[in-house]
Formats: C-alpha cells, structure tokens, sequence
C-alpha cells in the first residue's frame, strides 16, 4: 500500500486526491494542512463580502470530502522541511512523516514589499485566505476610507466585494493601468472607466513610500487618508520547501509536463508549481484556479502509476467588476484584430496561424469555443476565423470538423 | 451512458428544441403561460447560417473540463451527468470561459445552469429530443461512449 502526503489543502490538493484515487483506492493520503479549514474556494471571498455566498457555501467539496476519499489531514499543520532522501516531511507539530510519492501543492503568499512606517498601520490587512476577508470584514463600517495598494485581479475583486460596505475605495498601483497582468492598455482604459463610474478612485502610476498612521505618503508626494489599509500588491509562489530541499526551482518550482519536480519522487502542483503555457511555448507560473486543480489531478494520477501529461495550460481569466464581464487568454502578441460594438470591446490576437490570445470585454458568449483554439494552438487555416468575430459559434468548424467535434457518426 | 447527438442536415432551425427546454425547465404546467412574451433561458441553443442549423448542448464530457475549472467546486460529474450546484454558483462564467463546445449560458439571474439531460425535472427524457419534429436531436449510445 503506497504512501501518499500532499502539503497543502486548497485547490491543487484537491485534483491530486481526486487524481489518486481515480486511480488507486487503496493507498493511504495524508494531507498537510496550514489552513485550520474544511477545503473552500480562494476566488470566492470576495464574493463571500458581497454576500453572494456564505461560509458553508464557499466550501470546494462537500463535507465528506475527506472521508469519502479516505484521507487524512492534520488541520493547523505547516509542513517544514522535506528530506528527499529518506523520504520524510517534518511538520511543525513536531511529526515526522514518511512518504513514498509527495506533492507539493504549497500554494503561493502575498508579496509585501518592505513599506517604511507600516508597522504604524492599525488596521491593515492582506486578502488571499478566508481568515484575511474575515478580519477585514470586521473593520468594515459605512463611513471607512479604504486604500487599496495594488489594482490587480484580487485587488479590484476585493474592492468590488467591500464597496456597499465602506465610505469610499481609494486604489492605487505603480502600474500604468489596472488590471495589468490581464489587460492590455487600452482595454484597461475601459474597464477603468467603468469602475471609476461605480465609485472607486485612482492613483496610477503611482504608490506609497512611506506609512504615518492613518496616512500614506505618496511616491507623487501627496497624501492618502485612510481608516483601512489593505495590500494586494501581488503574489508568490511557495517554493522554500522544495528550494531547501535541493529541487529545482525558478519563479516556480521547476516541474515537467507529468508535475514531476527535479527530486525523485517530489511532484508539484497549483500556484507553487510552474506549468507549460501552450500560447508562449514556455514555463511560467500560472497562478489561476483551473490549473491549479489540472495541475494537481495530473500529479495525482502519475503519483498513482498512471501515466499523463499537461500540455495545454494558458493564462486565462473570466472576471467581472460591478456588472462589466471580461474574459483573457493566451498572450498577447502577433497581429491584433479590434472588433468594437455598442457593448463590446474585443480583440485577437494572431501569430503564426495561430490564435494567441484575446481579449473580450462585455459579450464574452460561447468564448470557450475560442479558448480552445488558443489552448490547443490550432491553425486558423483549418476554421473559418472571421465568423467568430460575432458571438463565437461552432460555425467557424467545417461540417466534418463539427461531426467529429460533436461525436456525430461520419 | 446515452447522449444528445444532433444531426444537422435534418435540423430544421426551427427552435423548437430551446422551447421545449425551457418549458421543461420551468417547473410549469402551462407552456404559454411558462413561455409567452418573455425571453427564454434554454439550455440547448441554435446555431447557424441560412443554410446549416444545429442545436448545441453540453456533451456531457468524459473528462470535463468545466468540473476542473470552476471556481466554485460547483460543477461535479455524477452518473455520467455533469451537473450544477446553482446554491453554490457565483455566476464568474469560468465555465463559459473553456467549454470548447460553447454549451453554457447563464440564467435569467446570472447563475449558471445547464443540460442535464431533462432527468430531474418533469420531463424525465430530453425534452428536446421528444419535441423535435424532424427527429434532428437523438438521444442514444453510440460506440465509443462512455459507459
């Protein structure tokens, strides 16, 4: 009977145990947990402030989930060191776990970069976990000033989710727009506008140096008042262990496309691991739900003696801010087409034949069916590309292609 | 483990087939009463040209990529049908955002539903599939399925 031990319990953990046990039903699993919590979904606690789900609802598996896939989990545990050699994990407990095959599905932390004066914050807070929206939440009154440093996804996401419960969202970033891993500047001009009409404020370009109490001393040189700090500036992978370890690492940890880390044995997973960007062709971490868990389902298999790769991972995000919906994928690069409407704003973006990326704010219908040209990388010359342009529709495949695609008999 | 197939050249583009659904769905016994003057939320959409239609819903994958990609663990595969938990749902479209097959569209409130195969609701069978006029839409196994 194999050993299994996963350190983490999010997202990741979840596609390797539900990974293993598609193969192997027998074997023991002991996940390692840092989080005192019943697994739950990371992206939703800004939902969970919006009041659009609850603590029970946030949940990622039922309740059983654990026992039903005969695991155990040492709740309130950080793993803190893996010997490669004789196969063990120390936890912070003081435990000595042994294991035959582990993932790392370590996750990643909040970068906080070293603010002068922060120590001088009262109220301050990060917004990764379900503890950080909980203690924010308790600070949360009508007439709070709040500054949000960083106008990334999880920063404009929180801001979304506290603004009917705060006096005013001040949001600033050093970047020149927001939402700047995901949009390029123009689209962003758009988004921004949007959320400018929906009352938030901001100072781009732009960041604090220095903290005074309830103050930010801006890089421009002027002042921010605030009753509420929170930090969403970005985020890193969680590589120590395996880094200590004597693995491989880079942004990510380093792994192959079956999750396998450079210590035998150690496989990797979610937003710790990096992954192969079928779009770019290279390695990157890719720090976005849906790898997260094919990430870990791959590691959970091969772990298992199955056999299966991830080839086809890509950045992409389906977000949306007070009632404006974008979808992202791939990378931006090679020849743009701009197709604007009334509502919409979208752009593709094409290299070698291939569909790269694109970029669809406002109607992103049936985008799914262009995610797929850009994760497989098929050429456009097999599809009718200028009918997708619309709504994207299963017309741009030709009657064979769509027979095949649809399981119809040929 | 049967599936809703289509076989274009007989569709019709009639529509019928988003009717019979949302009826279907609606948890009413009255269709003109569940469907008149309003818009309708169905689960298998129309596609096409003035000279090809097909209706689309979800194939029921083997390996879903919607079940791995939502956020909200509200997608799951049970028996064969992949299904939505529409408590959970917080309506992000993820699933929108890498169905290959473009079969989800959310409801008249935002939340995410989907086909499922008409097996909890009044109907018990496809309903489109039973209200088809030119038998376009089968539901059968064919070889190759998932058992």
């Amino acid at each position: 009977m194999k050993k299994y031990v996963i350190i983490g319990n999010g997202t990741a953990a979840v596609g390797t145990i539900e990974g293993i046990r598609s193969i192997d039903s027998e074997g023991s699993i002991t996940v390692i947990s840092r989080e005192d919590r019943h697994v739950y979904s990371r992206p939703l606690i800004s939902y969970y402030l919006e009041g659009k789900t609850d603590l029970e609802r946030i949940k990622y598996r039922p309740d059983s989930f654990y026992t039903d896939n005969r695991c155990e989990v040492l709740f309130g545990t950080e793993a803190m060191s893996i010997d490669p050699v004789a196969k063990t994990v120390s936890t912070s407990n003081g435990q000595t776990i042994p294991y035959d095959v582990l993932c790392v599905a370590a996750g990643s932390g909040p970068f906080v970069p070293p603010f002068e004066g922060l120590d001088t914050v009262e109220k301050k807070f990060g917004f990764m976990t379900l503890s950080d929206a909980l203690a924010l939440e308790k600070v949360l009154s009508k007439d709070a000033k709040v500054m949000i440093v960083g106008a990334g996804l999880i920063g404009l996401k929180c801001a979304e989710g506290i603004r009917d419960r705060v006096g005013s969202i001040t949001v600033c970033d050093l970047a020149d727009r927001v939402l700047s891993s995901i949009l390029d500047a123009d689209c962003a001009a758009v988004v921004m506008n949007h959320l400018e009409k929906e009352g938030l404020s901001f100072l781009l370009s732009d960041t604090a140096v220095r903290f005074e109490g309830n103050k930010a001393v801006m890089k421009s040189g002027r002042t921010v008042p605030f009753d509420v700090l929170i930090l969403t500036v970005g985020v890193r992978a969680n590589t120590g262990l395996v880094k200590d370890a004597g693995g491989l690492v880079n942004r990510g940890i380093v792994v192959n496309s079956k999750m396998e880390t450079t210590l035998k044995d150690v496989l990797a997973a979610g937003d710790c691991a990096e992954g192969f960007d079928s779009s770019t062709g290279t390695n990157r971490v890719l720090a976005i739900l849906p790898n997260a868990y094919m990430q870990g389902h791959t590691a959970g298999v091969n772990m298992a003696g199955g056999s299966i790769e991830l080839t086809t991972s890509i950045p992409m995000n389906s977000i949306g801010f007070f009632g404006l919906h974008m979808m992202t994928a791939g990378a931006y690069v090679g020849e743009m087409k701009e197709i604007r409407s009334e509502n919409s704003l979208k752009r593709f973006f094409v290299k070698d034949g291939c569909l790269k990326g694109y970029i669809m704010i406002g109607d992103t219908g049936r985008a799914g069916i262009l995610t797929a040209l850009v994760r497989e990388q098929t050429p456009l010359s097999s599809v009718d590309f200028d009918l997708a342009e619309g709504v994207a529709s299963n017309m741009i495949f030709s009657r064979e292609a769509r027979r095949k695609k649809f399981g119809g008999v040929v | 483990m049967k599936r809703i197939y289509v076989n274009e050249e007989w569709c019709l583009g009639c529509h019928l087939c988003e009717y019979n659904c949302a009826f279907a769905n609606s948890g009413l016994k009255d269709m003109s009463f569940a469907l008149k003057n309003k818009k309708i939320f169905p689960r298998i959409h129309v596609e096409g040209s003035d000279r090809i239609t097909f209706a689309v819903s979800c194939r029921h994958c083997e390996d879903p990529i919607c079940v791995k990609s939502c956020i909200a663990g509200a997608i799951s595969k049970q028996n064969g049908v992949v299904k939505i938990d529409r408590n959970k749902c917080v309506g992000c479209l993820t699933c929108v955002l890498v169905c290959p097959y473009g079969a989800l569209a959310p409801g008249e409130d935002g939340i995410m539903q989907k086909c499922e195969l008409c097996l909890e609701n009044s109907c018990g069978a496809p309903a489109c599939v039973t209200g088809c006029p030119n038998k376009a839409i089968v539901y059968e196994e064919r070889s190759g399925d998932e058992k």
